[in-house]
């Protein structure tokens, strides 16, 4: 063998090569696969919108659906009104902790179903172990709730993931979140079972109850600027 | 290449293959990847990805340190072992990404854990840097297969008795409810997969006499 192996610039000079090799590798994969990946996040989010308004989408048609249904998307409040609501990472603004709650962007996306409008809200919080997020639809009388969705990145299964489940968001369904005068209602996560039925109370997931508060915490914080914005619609 | 051929699938050779199914499992005897085995056995559909996670990186990994044995330098091995198990995890996950974007959702944080999974670092550490490719190879698969069916039947039961259900389908028929019956609470939570791993070594020791430790 004419090469020492425990020599130093063997070590060195392998250390080098394969520092490059994986480095070029790996950045390869990242930009050939980013493309796909960046379509895979917005047809969720795509699916998600719509599954606020009940409109089942999947991967496959989730762009055609989302043209259909969704008439408008804007944004209601933030720094640039003219910007295209659809690419405003709400999440994004939530972590950047320079930003208060009157600087982030609020996106609106207003949806036509069945010739009813609705008017579906992100909404975006933490759970117990990271963000949680959702889509709450509210109906065209600006305070019934139609439907909602939630989503988390790394809640614990069986436990606060459930909020994920339908179970979980289909209490929020038919719950107003303004009353006659058009204040805003916030709506109550309970754990003593009195969520039932339309109260602005839903029930909380047993032994998920961080995840059900940052549920409550996101919902009532965000749906309480767009209740506004209704308000100011109405008069 | 030009030794002695020895059947691809000889006595050794399958020996390599079984042997960490039960004699020396990486779960129930080894005690490694416990960390996992615990996070992620919640549900069968999870456990299930996460063993062909780990068994795609463990035979992508064994096969590349079986390859380069003779030129990684023994002074940075197991550096270079784990920039190669890294670099193979993170392929994964970008790949898992791009085209099974609902599967990639559901592991979540738990596929760039796969990079501190012990028993990759062990094969790679014990078996490939000294052996051929394909033994390895036969290694990677015997161990993630050995590593994957304790997970499954870790989370059968926990997801059996904690959500009462198999694949996210509801077994456990809802008259049990009505008669008052509950789901188990902690099943969900770690410490009882801690646990239910503890009763498979019994069951699996009193099986095989050979693994009981004497002291």
């Amino acid at each position: 063998m004419a090469i020492n192996k425990n020599s130093n610039g063997y070590t060195f000079a392998f250390a080098i090569i394969m520092v490059v090799v994986v480095g070029t590798l790996l950045a390869v994969a990242s930009q050939g696969l980013k493309s796909r990946q960046d379509k895979n996040t917005s047809d969720k989010k795509m699916i998600n919108i719509l599954g606020a308004i009940n409109v089942e989408a999947s991967r496959d048609n989730a762009q055609e659906m989302f043209n259909k249904y969704v008439v408008e998307s804007k944004i209601i409040s933030g720094e640039d009104l003219s910007a295209p609501a659809f690419d405003v990472d709400i999440k994004k603004e939530f972590r950047d902790k320079s930003l208060t709650i009157l600087d982030r962007n609020y996106p609106l996306y207003i949806c036509e179903k069945e010739g009813n409008r609705y008017y579906v809200i992100p909404v975006v919080g933490t759970g117990l172990w990271g963000p949680i997020w959702g889509f709450v639809a509210i109906d065209s009388d600006y305070k019934t709730i139609y439907g909602a969705t939630f989503d988390h990145k790394g809640e614990t299964p069986g436990l606060g993931a459930e909020i994920k489940q339908s179970s979980y968001s289909d209490q929020y369904a038919g719950e107003v979140v303004a009353d006659y005068s058009g204040a805003f209602i916030p709506i109550i996560v309970v754990k003593d079972g009195s969520g039932k039925g339309m109260n602005s109370k839903v029930d909380g997931i047993t032994g998920g109850t961080i995840t059900s508060k940052g549920v409550e915490e996101m919902t009532t914080r965000t749906l309480g600027v767009y209740v506004n914005y209704f308000n100011s619609l109405n008069n | 290449m030009s030794e002695k051929k020895e059947a691809l699938f000889s006595k050794k050779n399958r020996k390599l293959m079984t042997d960490p199914l039960d004699g020396s499992n990486p779960i129930s005897v080894q005690v490694l990847g416990i960390c996992s085995a615990l996070a992620i056995t919640v549900q069968v559909e999870q456990a299930f990805v996460m063993s062909a996670a780990v068994m795609a990186v463990l035979i992508f990994g064994n096969l590349i340190v079986s390859a380069m044995r003779n030129l990684i330098p023994s002074r940075i091995r197991i550096i270079v072992q784990l920039v190669i198990v890294a670099a193979l995890v993170i392929l994964v996950n970008e790949l898992l990404k791009a085209f099974m974007p609902d599967v990639s959702e559901k592991l979540s944080v738990f596929v760039g854990l796969i990079i501190t999974n012990c028993i990759i670092m062990g094969r790679l550490e014990a078996f490939a840097l000294g052996n051929k490719v394909w033994p390895s190879l036969l290694d990677a698969i015997g161990n993630g297969i050995g590593y994957g069916w304790i997970l499954v039947v870790v989370a059968f039961f926990r997801e059996l008795f904690g959500s009462g259900k198999i694949f996210g389908f509801q077994i456990i028929p809802e008259s049990f409810y009505d008669a008052g019956y509950m789901n188990n609470n902690m099943m969900i939570l770690p410490p009882m997969a801690l646990i239910t791993v503890a009763l498979i070594i019994w069951v699996q020791r009193s099986k095989n006499i050979d693994l009981i430790e004497e002291n």
